[in-house]
């Protein structure tokens, strides 16, 4: 359930008609935070189109912003930072130029320094979870970092892989689906959303976790924080100086948008709905 | 002119510009009503009304993020779980 006493102000503009259609997704984690690139289509003004060779979905000029499960995870770290349980989080997105801003936002939001994992042009299309989760391996063993915390999907491609593989990658314990988190001495409580309800794992550190909607509320990178997070270093760093080779073992064949709607057909009496569903041989 | 409280008050406007450009109804239709609004007061000198009417703006904002952080919430929900009984 949300916890709704930490939303302390429910506008009384609260105009729910906002539906926004996603679009990429990015994966964050923490200390060492990755977000790839989110487009966050407004329904009012672009609809999601798919390319007319059929290889994708249109990208090009269209607003990108970060993963709102990736904004959790980061909220979260910033979190820990605050109790001052993790010395410093670092924020880390792999892809092209744009990707800076999302790092920017979550300087904004208090991460300490960013990292970007510089992805372009044809690379960038392929960049799947395991080249993420090797660059992230990689990224985790030369910053030596102690905790990952990532979104659990990105919603452009509803993966949730990344996570898992740079745990295995790393060869360190997950906690994946986490709604709950609580850091003792060097283990990690997490309660994860399952199937079947609630699990608490106790893990060791280091360790990879993925974050899941309720896990906390996360901040508004507000103007004069924008403003304090320009100071801030973002160091720049390309695959091939971490070793990692980010040929994708997966080839899209085709992209289609899902079928129209039909029509519906109205009928005047029962008969004829029986009548009508024999013949669609639906009875 | 109250000095200090110039800058508050042209922070408190950029700031609200800012927070508007993801307004739902529109970035134009927000900026009119936060110019209009700002301009209704432009004659007020007395610090403690000043000091109010920022007060108000900054109420504004929460506002303005907890709508956002809602909107965003609500559609990742009904995107990715199950509707509740």
């Amino acid at each position: 359930m949300h916890r709704s006493s930490e939303v302390k102000h429910v506008a009384s503009y609260l105009n729910t008609r906002g539906c926004e259609c996603f679009g990429q997704p990015c994966e964050s984690h923490c200390p060492v935070l990755t977000d790839r690139t989110i487009h966050v289509q407004l329904k009012t003004f672009i609809k999601i189109r798919v390319k007319p060779d059929r290889t994708g979905v249109v990208t090009d000029g269209v607003k990108h912003s970060m993963n709102p499960f990736c904004e959790i995870a980061v909220e979260e770290a910033i979190k820990l930072k605050e109790k001052k349980l993790v010395k410093e989080v670092v924020a880390v997105s792999c892809g092209p130029q744009q990707v800076q801003e999302t790092i920017r936002t979550a300087l904004a939001m208090g991460a300490d320094r960013g990292i970007h994992v510089e992805v372009s042009g044809k690379d960038y299309e392929t960049l799947g979870p395991l080249q993420v989760s090797k660059i992230f391996a990689a990224l985790a063993k030369k910053e030596q970092a102690d905790l990952i915390i990532l979104g659990k999907q990105a919603i452009d491609d509803d993966c949730n892989q990344t996570g898992q593989m740079t745990a295995a990658l790393l060869d360190w314990p997950q906690g994946t689906f986490a709604s709950e988190m609580t850091l003792e001495a060097d283990k990690l409580k997490v309660v994860r959303e399952v199937d079947g309800g609630l699990e608490t794992i106790k893990i060791k550190l280091p360790a990879v976790v993925t974050a899941d909607l309720r896990l906390n509320t996360p901040r508004y990178a507000t103007l004069p924080n924008i403003m304090k997070a320009k100071k801030k270093k973002i160091a720049n760093v390309k695959p091939a100086d971490l070793g990692v080779d980010v040929c994708s073992r997966l080839e899209v064949l085709k992209v289609d948008e899902p079928p129209q709607r039909q029509a519906g057909v109205k009928v005047e009496t029962v008969d004829d709905l029986v009548g009508k569903l024999k013949e669609a041989g639906r009875v | 002119m109250s000095n200090p409280l110039r800058g508050e008050v042209i922070r408190l406007y950029k700031n609200l510009l800012y927070l508007g450009r993801e307004y739902p109804k529109g970035t134009t239709y927000f900026r009119e009503r936060l110019k209009a609004a700002f301009m209704k007061n432009k004659d007020v000198t007395d610090p403690e009304k000043i000091k109010k009417l920022v007060d108000r703006g900054e109420f504004v904002i929460k506002e303005l993020e907890a709508l956002y952080f809602l909107r965003k919430y609500r559609a990742m929900k009904r995107h990715y779980y199950e509707p509740e009984h």
